[in-house]
């Protein structure tokens, strides 16, 4: 019998040296006459133990890691591969800590399945969700989707089921399913590692949203900083078409929906929904007015469901266990679970699907086990670029997207990036305005010129220029920027800047050279 | 570089593109791939197939941070200069490869910053191409361009 050895073709895997890993472990597995099966999983999202390997043992799957590929000699010596005792064994997998104080829906397979397999999939509950919304009438996926009270996982937290409601009752001979894969926040990268391992779920999803309000064509809009995304994406769909999963007869239902990837060219502001849809269209990603929504004239000028990566790959679980069962997750109006991504100065950042309500706190010290530089924890960003930086009074705050709005702090896509004590928050208020000068769509004057003038002002800060004065100006420059901008790009910027003045005000005084 | 040719493999990209909907993007991404970049002469030949001005495709052009109309130099290294990869010290990493790449020839290696890669929780972290590096110290990013060949 031949021994299963997963390595992950997670991005992050193989920036870590994954491939040469894979490589080493079946040239000495021939080298030793072993009949090695490598499976190519997912990550399992424990980021600082990457490259992970597991092994397939009586007792479940047994982990190692970090692995380098110079360890693979020592690690057969050790007899590895039937779980044997090496300094690198971790233990069942399974029983990780990290991994069993979670409750995974979304990534229930993300890590564990061969992402390519479609056999894998369909073994672990795959497609169970599309075969019963093939059973159903549009208005009834769209009443489950709606009763799970799944919100928008991109960032704006919008209820997805009356978003899809609006499509289903718009009159048009042809509909959209576009997925938003533009994940730019810095800190997040669940959009990536579900598209890298678990690809199907999101088809799935997709598939699902098309039966539900009549669409017949989905979009990918996948950024270009994502290649190996962007691979395993085509891959997956070829496969899912192939099986009838997708195409002009899916499942034989009569139903046809054909689904494409784009790819993006670096412009973060495409990340906003109508931005995108422009540039979809081959345009410059220029900043719709709203309305009309997209669910009304979207892509193209038609109706258009536009959703986040994993708003979408949360409907499958949603269909196949009913709404009542994610609903049950989370706290007050936030509803199921949302992969929060730990990342920055943290000693285990990862991927932590929980649900609402979880603290930072929590987080960061219970899962991430503090910073990587070994300093205490200063600020916090929640949220990605335009989120707010917390200081440790608010670390106790439950993670649900009311709490957060009354602290005057976002979730969007969960991303929280930590930084220590050797951060200074004036130099990152600064980054902010200067992020959004280079990402402006250019369209409103707020964002376009304000980030500008936002960054000149925190220039004379820092230099301690008539700081009062300054800090002043920066204040009436942020009302207007939230006040007038057109999208969150210079709506939102203020929320980084402002949060680090409020919490952070000694940053802002010019320190005295001794 | 070879302009008859450029034309050719450029109207070829355009043929088998141009009638997908919002064609403009994948026949730029196209190209860029093909050539290393755009070249601006290929503008009016981009712009008729498609119908739009050449505004229009000089607007698209330049309003994406990826596309760029001048030849790239032989390597081309991305580092992230996003907040997480700023708090595991970023800015240091772009210091040190900017020394260390200031003696090598011109052309031969560009840096440029990128605005997250999605390797936040392996942070700083650089892509070469396609290829990633993450949790690079200064040594590794020695090695990685000794690796590449390049020399400084």
């Amino acid at each position: 019998m031949s021994i299963k050895i997963f390595v992950p073709g997670d991005s992050a895997a193989l920036a870590l040296g994954a491939d040469a890993l894979a490589k080493n472990i079946l040239a000495e597995a021939a080298r030793r006459n072993m009949a090695v099966e490598l499976v190519r999983n997912g990550s399992r999202g424990m980021l600082w133990l990457e490259p992970l390997v597991e092994v397939q043992t009586a007792r479940g799957r047994v982990a190692f890691g970090p692995v380098s590929a110079e360890d693979v000699g020592a690690l057969f010596d050790a007899n590895f591969q039937n779980g044997g005792k090496h300094a690198l064994n971790l233990g069942l997998t399974e029983e990780l800590a990290y991994l069993k104080k979670q409750e995974r829906l979304t990534f229930a397979r993300v890590g564990i399945t061969d992402p390519l397999s479609l056999e894998d999939y369909l073994a672990h509950d795959g497609f169970q969700g599309l075969r019963k919304a093939l059973t159903m009438q549009p208005a009834a996926i769209v009443q489950q989707v709606t009763d799970s009270g799944l919100r928008g996982r991109g960032g704006a937290a919008f209820p997805t089921g009356i978003k899809w409601k609006t499509v289903l009752n718009t009159a048009a001979a042809q509909k959209y399913i576009v997925c938003n894969a533009d994940e730019g926040d810095s800190g997040t990268f669940a959009d990536r590692m579900l598209m890298e391992g678990d690809p199907f779920v999101l088809i799935e999803g997709m598939t699902i949203a098309a039966l539900a309000v009549g669409a017949t064509q989905g979009y990918i809009y996948v950024r270009s900083e994502y290649p190996h995304s962007i691979t395993i994406l085509n891959e997956a769909i070829a496969a899912a078409r192939k099986a009838g999963y997708l195409g002009p007869n899916i499942l034989n239902s009569g139903n046809s929906f054909e689904l494409e990837v784009r790819k993006g060219a670096g412009a973060y502001v495409c990340g906003e929904e109508t931005s995108l849809l422009e540039s979809l269209e081959g345009k410059r990603g220029i900043v719709r007015a709203k309305p009309p929504l997209p669910a009304i004239a979207g892509l193209f000028g038609k109706p258009t469901v536009i959703n986040n990566v994993i708003s979408l790959a949360s409907v499958p679980i949603i269909l196949d266990r009913g709404a009542a069962f994610y609903k049950d997750y989370g706290m007050g109006r936030s509803h199921g679970t949302l992969p929060f991504q730990l990342a920055g100065n943290i000693k285990q950042g990862g991927l932590i699907e929980k649900a609402f309500g979880v603290t930072l706190r929590e987080l960061m010290y219970d899962f991430g086990g503090g910073s990587a530089s070994g300093r205490p924890i200063k600020a916090v960003q929640v949220g990605g670029p335009l989120g707010a930086y917390l200081p440790e009074s608010q670390w106790d705050t439950p993670l649900d997207y009311e709490a957060y709005t009354a602290l005057w702090a976002v979730l969007g896509h969960g991303g929280i990036v930590v930084h220590d004590d050797s951060a200074d928050l004036a130099k990152l208020a600064r980054y902010a305005m200067k992020f959004c000068a280079i990402e402006s769509c250019g369209k409103c004057t707020p964002c376009r010129i304000g980030a500008t003038r936002g960054v000149e002002v925190m220039d004379k800060i820092i230099a301690g220029q008539d700081t009062e004065a300054q800090v002043e100006l920066l204040r009436d420059l942020c009302d207007t920027m939230l006040n007038g901008s057109m999208c969150a790009m210079g709506g939102m910027t203020p929320y980084p800047v402002l949060s680090a003045l409020n919490h952070f005000p000694r940053d802002f005084v010019k320190k005295i050279p001794v | 570089m070879n302009l008859a040719r450029h034309t050719e493999s450029i109207a070829s990209i355009i043929s088998s593109q141009q009638n997908r909907p919002g064609a403009l993007l994948p026949i730029l991404h196209d190209i860029q791939e093909a050539l290393g970049f755009i070249p601006p002469d290929s503008i009016q030949q981009i712009a008729s197939a498609l119908n739009l001005s050449r505004a229009e495709v000089h607007g698209v052009i330049t309003f994406y941070h990826h596309f760029r109309t001048t030849p790239p130099a032989r390597h081309t290294i991305e580092i992230c200069c996003a907040e997480a990869c700023q708090s595991m010290g970023a800015e240091r990493l772009v210091e040190h490869a900017k020394q260390r790449l200031a003696g090598s020839k011109h052309g031969e290696c560009e840096v440029k910053p990128v605005y997250c890669l999605g390797l936040c929780a392996t942070s700083p972290a650089l892509m070469v191409g396609e290829e990633l590096h993450a949790r690079v110290t200064p040594e590794k990013f020695d090695r990685l361009i000794e690796q590449m060949g390049i020399k400084t």
